[in-house]
């Protein structure tokens, strides 16, 4: 993508909020919401390895068929904390509160969130909890699966149940604390002129997230509270012997962890929805579509949570129900995939990192999407439940939808972040090995659950070990994906080219300020007087009528 | 963020910063809706199921103690919204006065609640290898009235007959009882604790007309508790009540 048009040298700020003060306590103890970002992004990529280094022993155990590298009991415990850390310790919070709190103020023209210390109380009780969870695993780790499923969970285990437990529900508070700012920083803190449908459809996505931080954690807290004090001091509430329900768990545990998979997704169609448009160079298609159906899907996602429990007994007409409303949820998602790409209909496309993500994005999520369907089904779901389908099919949401913008959307602010580009071709390279080795990983896994392998088995038949085999090598391909974007980014920090303002360019409000930005984000309080996503109205983005638009600013141009 | 007077540096005006901090209370409120309602919910599944195990481990309640840590709370939360007018209209006496009378309910309310507590304790029902629902008609008190205890024998004889794993079934109403009352009183607690500051900013006579937020989220707050007991009162002492 070479181009005749060279970007103006740009320098960095003189004064912005990576220099405004050096010392530890003014990291720790800040209150600027996008120093508590970095804060999050630290903390979240270290339960990102210690997760991933957990994935990375079950797929060598599992290279051959009676599995050579643990013990069954340790292959139990492997993937119970692979689940655990990464799902709450990584996934839930990783693009709302590291790219959301960076960017939801920012983007609706705010000095910070509405609640800056209950935000920094917010990255506390993170780690509170991380170190309850990491207490877990040092004393031995815990066996239940990520899901608790009473009474394992609070009789009969003889693992580290209860500190996990206890840590999980602080990190819970967490994400309350969360939720709740940005919800209230989403009413009162927008600047003049921005009004609710000027929003990015990133802070629409952000604020359905929320919606279910809200609703749905307390609850899983209060189910996690029951089951520490079941097994503390004997209580019943889930134990069949004393009268307890354990069925009861399932619906309480799944009534937040269904919505949980909305927490996942939610935040990355929101950054595939600021990515799409800017390397399209078009105004989004269906603007107030994809808002509503980020709505949607938070709203109807709270009505399907017995579809993990078709065979665990629950009435033929409550199944049925649930059936039809997972199809339902379908319909939101689906009007997304489809104004995505009626965006990029006659778009001028520039194949960029972060468009990568996002196009890799569409394609994962769809297959993701409709193998839900599969699951959704009643008949179909009594073949495929409890089998490698089911993992395949959530990893293609949670690690190709939800990873997949996570590092998109990294990449894609990382120029306002950090002030610095990181080098083009290298993290075009790491997108391509990341798209590769996440299917080679992955697609594998439908046909073996198709064909019968269930989950959480520490052994399998050895017609099985070929498919297994290249599920691990797309495995060792994934992390070496992972692991170039945490390499050159880091070292983009230093040597990366000065980025600019604004290098792609893009529309939201983010861009119209340094990088990186200062404390207080603006230097004048912005006032918004365009529509979202409007390049045709934009004097300011240099992109001129009739003129070849300005390529996108690279760090190796 | 710098700070100028009242006014915390993410906000403009001083009337977007309490429309926030009030916003953001009820959105609080709503979370500990979806708290306790996980309580409820399971109180309402194992009610249900077990209703003769429930009415009679809710007629070991004291039910004049219940009622009247009722009429406190109510109480107190009139203080509380006297307390926000007073604010309001920048009555500092009458400010304090009422803050401290609300303190004084929700005290007078945890206190009575430790001697319920403390009954349970004494009668065995609390949930543990200990608990056994008939144990005070096994060992009646001297206070005890003997004809009251024969009833009372009878009652659950009866009961027992109908629900052999009475037992266990009541022991899950006891394990509902600790649970939702003392996550209510630990809320309590916390009010009481917030009331403390309360008092002591509007002593240093912090609070005026233009700037009374906390006075008012901590009311908000106090209500809220209020109400979980409304309802927690009635589920719990007043079902299936014959005596």
């Amino acid at each position: 993508m070479s181009t005749s048009i060279t970007a103006p040298a740009h320098t960095m700020p003189r004064q912005h909020y990576l220099n405004s003060s050096h010392s530890i306590r003014s990291w720790l103890l800040t209150t600027d919401h996008k120093r508590i970002a970095l804060l999050y992004l630290l903390s979240v990529t270290f339960f990102f390895a210690v997760g991933g280094i957990f994935a990375t022993m079950i797929r060598i155990h599992l290279l051959s068929p009676s599995g050579f590298l643990v013990s069954p009991e340790m292959y139990n415990r492997l993937f119970t904390m692979h689940g655990v850390a990464m799902v709450f310790f990584f996934l839930i919070p990783s693009i709302p509160a590291v790219l959301g709190n960076f960017l939801v103020p920012m983007m609706i023209g705010a000095k910070d969130l509405a609640f800056p210390k209950l935000n920094l109380l917010s990255w506390y009780l993170y780690i509170i909890g991380g170190c309850f969870l990491l207490y877990s695993f040092f004393i031995g780790g815990l066996d239940t699966g990520w899901t608790f499923y009473t009474p394992l969970s609070s009789i009969y285990s003889n693992s580290a149940v209860t500190p996990a437990v206890l840590g999980i529900f602080i990190n819970g508070f967490s994400s309350i604390l969360t939720g709740l700012n940005f919800v209230v920083t989403v009413h009162t803190m927008r600047a003049p002129g921005m009004t609710w449908f000027r929003l990015p459809l990133f802070i629409w996505a952000h604020y359905a997230t929320s919606i279910i931080f809200i609703l749905g954690t307390p609850v899983i807290a209060i189910t996690l509270l029951l089951v520490g004090l079941e097994r503390m001091f004997h209580l019943g509430f889930f134990n069949p012997n004393l009268g307890g329900d354990p069925i009861l768990f399932q619906h309480l545990f799944w009534f937040y962890s269904h919505p949980a998979v909305y927490i996942m997704i939610l935040p990355a169609m929101g950054v595939i929805s600021e990515i799409i448009p800017t390397f399209a160079r078009k105004p989004i298609f269906g603007y107030s579509f994809i808002a509503g159906s980020s709505i949607a899907i938070a709203v109807i996602g709270f009505f399907v949570w017995a579809h993990h429990m078709f065979l665990t007994g629950e009435s033929v007409y409550a199944a049925l129900a649930f059936s039809l409303l997972s199809y339902l949820v379908a319909i939101p998602s689906a009007v997304k995939v489809f104004n995505w790409t009626s965006t990029l209909y006659k778009g001028s496309i520039s194949y960029d990192t972060p468009m990568l993500y996002a196009l890799g994005f569409i394609g994962l999520f769809l297959v993701g999407g409709l193998t839900g369907l599969f699951l959704a089904c009643l008949g179909l779901d009594i073949h495929i439940h409890d089998t490698y389908f089911v993992i395949a099919h959530f990893h293609y949401i949670m690690v190709g939808g939800a990873v997949m913008g996570y590092v998109g959307g990294l990449h894609f602010w990382w120029p306002k972040i950090t002030g610095k580009l990181y080098p083009e071709f290298l993290a075009r390279i790491a997108a391509v090995v990341l798209f590769f080795g996440f299917n080679l990983t992955f697609f594998p896994q439908f046909i073996l659950g198709y064909l019968g392998m269930p989950r959480r088995y520490h052994s399998y038949p050895p017609e099985y070990q070929v498919l297994n085999v290249m599920s691990t090598a797309g495995a060792s391909i994934l992390a070496v994906g992972y692991l170039l974007p945490m390499i050159y980014l880091l070292w983009s920090i230093k040597y990366g080219r000065v980025a600019g303002p604004n290098p792609w360019p893009a529309t939201g409000l983010e861009w119209k300020t340094d990088s990186p930005p200062p404390t207080e984000n603006f230097h004048v309080t912005p006032e918004v007087t365009w529509e979202p996503y409007d390049y045709e109205n934009r004097p300011d983005l240099g992109l001129v009528a009739g003129v070849s638009p300005v390529a996108p600013a690279h760090g190796d141009d | 963020m710098h700070r100028s007077g009242e006014l915390y540096g993410q906000f403009q005006t001083l009337e977007q910063q309490k429309d926030s901090a009030a916003l953001g209370m009820w959105v609080f409120l709503v979370t500990e809706v979806l708290f306790f309602g996980g309580l409820f919910m399971t109180y309402t599944i194992n009610r249900h199921a077990y209703s003769v195990a429930f009415g009679v481990a809710s007629n070991t309640l004291d039910l004049k103690l219940g009622g009247i840590n009722t009429v406190i709370l109510i109480l107190s939360s009139l203080t509380m919204a006297m307390s926000v007018w007073a604010s309001h209209v920048g009555k500092r006496k009458q400010l304090i006065r009422f803050l401290v009378a609300t303190l004084a309910l929700g005290s007078a309310f945890l206190g009575i609640k430790v001697i319920e507590y403390k009954q349970k304790f004494d009668h065995h029902l609390v949930p543990g290898h200990n608990f056994q629902i008939d144990y005070r008609v096994q060992h009646p008190a001297p206070t005890d009235s003997p004809e009251q205890i024969t009833i009372e024998k009878e009652e659950l004889e009866k009961a027992f007959a109908r629900d052999p794993e009475l037992n266990a079934h009541a022991q899950l109403y006891m394990s509902l009882y600790f649970g939702m009352t003392g996550l209510h009183a630990l809320h309590m607690i916390v009010g009481a604790g917030l009331l403390v500051w309360l008092i002591w900013e509007s002593v240093r006579g912090r609070f005026t007309p233009e700037y009374n937020t906390p006075v008012e989220i901590v009311g908000l707050y106090w209500h809220f508790v209020d109400i979980v007991w409304i309802y927690l009162f009635p589920l719990l002492y007043l079902i299936d009540r014959h005596r």
